[in-house]
């Protein structure tokens, strides 16, 4: 049985190695309760004989007995232990964990869409910025400040092995932070119900070394490259007219913001946030039929010939 | 012209004749007259006891299709907005339709038994809150098979709701019919109140009051405090979609967690008034089988206040993850771990009750003791994820669908089912079947548990709740088959348990006064009971009037057989607050109609607000008016003309 993406006792980064500790401990205490109080019940149902019949009722005599308040404050006493260590630990951790850090080494202001995720990269200048969806590329060991921005209804940024949930609200910005230890792709997940597509609405964060992450965010600051092939040109000329009302590729005519940005679309592992993996064949199948792999998602029907499919596949393969 | 209207009840002992007086003046009339107009809390009680029962086979049903979606990865046996209206309508139902009228179907049936008295406070008003919830229970499900059932959970988060991302009438049925349920709650909860400070029979002081009648006053008392906060939740979204005015909606300047404080402030406190009355059960039902009194009886009473005092302050619990400032959630967290202290004196008390009583395991008792294992494990999950850092990685997930199941399933339906086999033979002078009992019994508690033990983990496993489909991360598939089977075997129970009261209620061996031997006042009137209850008011001298002779307390004198007649009409003893003694005589209210079409006015007015129809609205509230000028009209009789004292 493989590990769970999704599984944060498996943490790695400093935000959710904290939780992990507190959590074993408040686990352990639960099952121990669990299992003293059963075992305490059970004796206790267990002492009579001939218990089972309804017919005792009126023979067994009927008497006050026993120090019963003892029970209770002995319980109190045994159970203020454990509930007085885990309300320091949650304070302690609180104050470890919540706030971002001062200087973090990347802001990325993220906003959830239904069933999507826009992801800006914030520079120096502008020319230092780009846009991104779905798939977010992080130095390792940088401390990462994760502006969170509501685009439509409530959703919720969760990437358990690095960072526990913030919602991102219409209306307000809230604020998370992450750090990978170690180069991976860690899975990250909608948990906000927010319609049809809540499942389908993943996204995955790539930590890299420095130097590899400097070489995808300055590949990523490129415009898309011009067409090569007569097929390519025709593809791209289907993408500034139809794609483009949605999307953007960058150093085209297709400007428009409110899909996902794919000037480097062939950079991503997955597409339609995280439904499908990023192949000729899914693309294909998703550009002509986006409503039988995710129905609900906002991408319409483009019901395109055979021959304009493979002229947009030929010049959409191009955006590395 | 008034005459003193003075009048010493005579004190007397039970006769034939005295009881055929008693008959005439309280027998709810035959037929369908009988049926549009009772007022009798016992009827009403039953009524809502067998709604209540059929909206939890209908929440069933819809949990069972879920688990089929959910037996495996990426199914396809429903439809992403199937699903969805699917576990909203569960979620209503369980939680609004069934969780609460079922604790209220017990309290209407059992309160004026237990409490030595002839009916509740507000005869009328108990009619009237039963039909509002029938009414209400119906516009509900009329928008879910119409295709138009709520879709966006129970909580029903902003802005998912409004208008532009939920153009249907789902969130018109949802927001209308939740409003109307409140108005039924809240009457219902104002008539506990009074009958739980104004009817006790002489003599059962506030520290004599059976446990149940302390969880049902406590969640009446939150209930009236609570439930205008929802009330106006879902009116401003009604508002909000139909008239364009922005209370939730960021770009016209409102505020998305506007709608979560507001149902949170109502939510949270209503997860305790569905637990309270099904703990106060327990207290009351579980020392009946371990042969002897509830062990701190005080500590358990003060617990299920301070339960609730300490449950209006948790609220923002549900809203770790909304972005609220660090300080604040700290004290939430605080008041959220601090709440175990409360909920533990009981399970404590239960479990010493046990220990050191001699248990005998009645297939009630089986209910009300595993009840306490149950409560644990849903109790320490709650705390698990009353501390923020740790919820911040287990909210959304199934780790909390398992824990609101164990607290729902294990602190309300395993405590009413075994209300049912305790309280049935009062109900029907029969008794459920023991032996089909403990199949029952055993089915339910394992496929429960089969059901939703493992999914703690899938929840650890970072399932998120609340997704139609699901990939096989890390053995998510493997337990969802479990949890999928558990829920059928869960479910099989169930069903042994309506089949064993179907039985029963034919073929069941009769019960007499008194089967379980249990020591409080309902147990000493007939099985089932009279119309007017008891023949002559009881006057109470301790917790346990049926055991006094046992428990040798001395100069204690309860008395069943010997008290006050009260036949002059439909009249009940009124006594004081807290030392329950006799201060007036009521005259209680007859069978009417007048609850019966008030209810159906204001349903007509929903209905109009729901279709924009302002003729039908303008009808319903017509409706409505002239039942309340048939029902406030001035009468003698009742003494509603009474002025001040003379």
């Amino acid at each position: 049985m493989s590990v769970s993406p999704l599984e944060y006792l498996d943490s790695a980064g400093p935000r959710a190695h904290a939780i992990v500790p507190l959590t074993w401990f408040t686990l352990i205490v639960s099952l121990s309760v669990c299992v003293v109080i059963s075992v305490l019940l059970w004796i206790a149902a267990s002492r009579t004989r001939k218990g089972d019949d309804p017919g005792a009722m009126r023979t067994i005599p009927i008497e006050r007995g026993g120090n019963g308040i003892r029970w209770i404050t002995v319980g109190l006493m045994i159970s203020a232990v454990p509930l007085a260590v885990t309300l320091v630990w949650t304070m302690v951790t609180l104050a470890a964990v919540a706030s971002p850090p001062a200087n973090p080494g990347l802001v990325l202001d993220v906003t959830g869409h239904q069933f999507w995720w826009e992801v800006k990269y914030n520079g120096q200048s502008p020319d230092q910025e780009f846009i991104t969806a779905n798939e977010i590329h992080i130095p390792v060991n940088v401390p990462v400040l994760v502006r969170l921005h509501g685009g439509d209804v409530i959703h919720s940024f969760w990437v358990p092995q690095l960072t526990g949930k913030t919602d991102t609200i219409p209306g307000q910005t809230n604020v998370s932070w992450m750090q990978a230890d170690k180069p991976g792709r860690y899975l990250g997940q909608c948990t906000e119900f927010c319609g049809w597509q809540h499942a389908h609405m993943q996204f995955e964060v790539v930590a890299q070394p420095q130097a590899d992450f400097e070489a995808w965010r300055s590949a990523q600051l490129q415009p898309a490259p011009a067409p090569k092939t007569p097929e390519q040109q025709h593809g791209m000329a289907y993408v500034e007219y139809r794609c483009g009302l949605c999307h953007q590729v960058r150093g085209t005519a297709a400007g428009a913001v409110s899909a996902p940005d794919l000037t480097h679309l062939m950079s991503r592992r997955m597409i339609a946030a995280g439904t499908l993996p990023n192949d000729h064949a899914s693309l294909a199948g998703w550009i002509q039929a986006p409503q039988s792999f995710k129905p609900g998602n906002q991408m319409p029907t483009q019901y395109l010939t055979g021959l304009q499919l493979s002229d947009t596949l030929a010049y959409l393969e191009t955006l590395k | 012209m008034r005459q003193l209207d003075f009048r010493t009840p005579r004190i007397g002992i039970d006769s034939v004749e005295h009881e055929a007086k008693l008959l005439r003046l309280w027998e709810t009339s035959p037929g369908l007259k009988g049926f549009l107009t009772s007022v009798d809390h016992k009827e009403i009680g039953i009524r809502y006891i067998i709604t209540a029962f059929v909206f939890l086979a209908l929440g069933g049903i819809e949990a069972l299709v879920m688990r089929l979606q959910l037996a495996g990865p990426n199914l396809s046996l429903l439809t992403p907005e199937q699903y969805n209206q699917l576990f909203s309508t569960h979620g209503m139902t369980m939680i609004f339709l069934y969780a609460a009228p079922i604790l209220s179907g017990f309290s209407n049936y059992l309160w004026p038994l237990v409490l030595g008295s002839r009916d509740m406070a507000f005869p009328r008003l108990n009619a009237l809150s039963y039909w509002i919830y029938l009414a209400a229970g119906l516009f509900l499900y009329a928008g879910f098979l119409t295709g138009n059932g709520p879709n966006d959970g129970w909580f029903n988060y902003v802005p998912y709701a409004l208008r532009d991302y939920n153009p249907g009438m789902n969130q018109d049925f949802y927001a209308l019919g939740m409003v109307l349920l409140g108005i039924s709650t809240t009457v219902g909860a104002a008539n506990f109140i009074v009958t739980a400070f104004k009817t006790r029979a002489p003599g059962m002081s506030i520290n004599r009051m059976p446990i149940l009648v302390w969880g049902t006053l406590t969640a009446s008392i939150a209930n009236i405090l609570v439930v205008p906060a929802v009330s106006l939740a879902f009116l401003l979204l009604w508002m909000d979609r139909q008239f364009g005015t922005h209370f939730f909606d960021p770009a016209g300047g409102g505020q998305p967690l506007l709608w979560q404080h507001l149902f949170w402030i109502f939510g949270h406190p209503w997860v305790y008034a569905i637990v309270l009355p099904a703990m106060g059960m327990v207290s009351d039902g579980l020392p009946v089988f371990c042969r002897r009194p509830l062990v701190g009886y005080s500590l358990v009473a003060v617990s299920t206040v301070a339960t609730m005092i300490f449950g209006f302050g948790v609220w923002v619990h549900h809203m770790f993850a909304t972005g609220l400032p660090g300080l604040g959630l700290s004290f939430f967290s605080a008041a959220s771990i601090a709440i175990t202290i409360p909920s533990a004196v009981a399970v404590f008390a239960w479990l010493s009750t046990v220990w050191l009583g001699r248990p005998v395991r009645t297939t009630a008792f089986l209910f009300f003791a595993s009840m306490i294992v149950l409560f644990v494990i849903g109790g320490v999950s709650g705390f698990m994820t009353a501390s923020v850092p740790v919820d911040w990685q287990l909210t959304d997930t199934y780790f909390v669908v398992a824990h609101i199941h164990y607290v729902l399933i294990g602190i309300n339906v395993f405590p009413v089912v075994g209300a049912m086999y305790f309280w049935f033979p009062k109900m029907t002078g029969r008794l459920l079947d023991e032996r089909l009992g403990r199949w029952n019994f055993w089915t339910m508690f394992v496929g429960f548990n089969v059901a939703f033990l493992p999914m703690h983990i899938t929840g650890l496993l970072g399932m998120p709740r609340r997704v139609y489909t699901y990939n096989d991360y890390g053995g998510w598939a493997a337990l969802n088959m479990l949890t999928s089977i558990g829920s059928f075997i869960f479910a099989l129970g169930v069903l042994l348990f309506f089949i064993n009261v179907v039985k029963s209620l034919k073929s069941g061996a009769r019960a007499g006064k008194n089967p379980w031997d249990a020591p409080t006042l309902e147990w000493a009137t007939s099985s089932p009971p009279p119309p007017y209850n008891f023949a002559v008011i009881p006057t109470v001298g301790s917790r346990h009037p049926l055991w006094e002779d046992r428990l040798g307390e001395e100069g204690i004198v309860s008395s069943t057989d010997r008290g006050m007649l009260l036949d002059q009409g439909k009249e009940t003893i009124g006594t004081t607050a807290l030392d329950a003694e006799p201060e007036m005589i009521m005259e209680m209210a007859e069978d009417s109609f007048a609850p019966l079409s008030l209810a159906a006015g204001l349903s007509v007015l929903f209905v109009g607000l729901l279709v924009r129809n302002w003729m039908v609205v303008g009808a319903g509230a017509a409706v409505v008016f002239i039942s309340l000028v048939m029902w406030m009209w001035p009468r003698r009789d009742l003494r509603e003309r009474e002025a001040a004292h003379v």
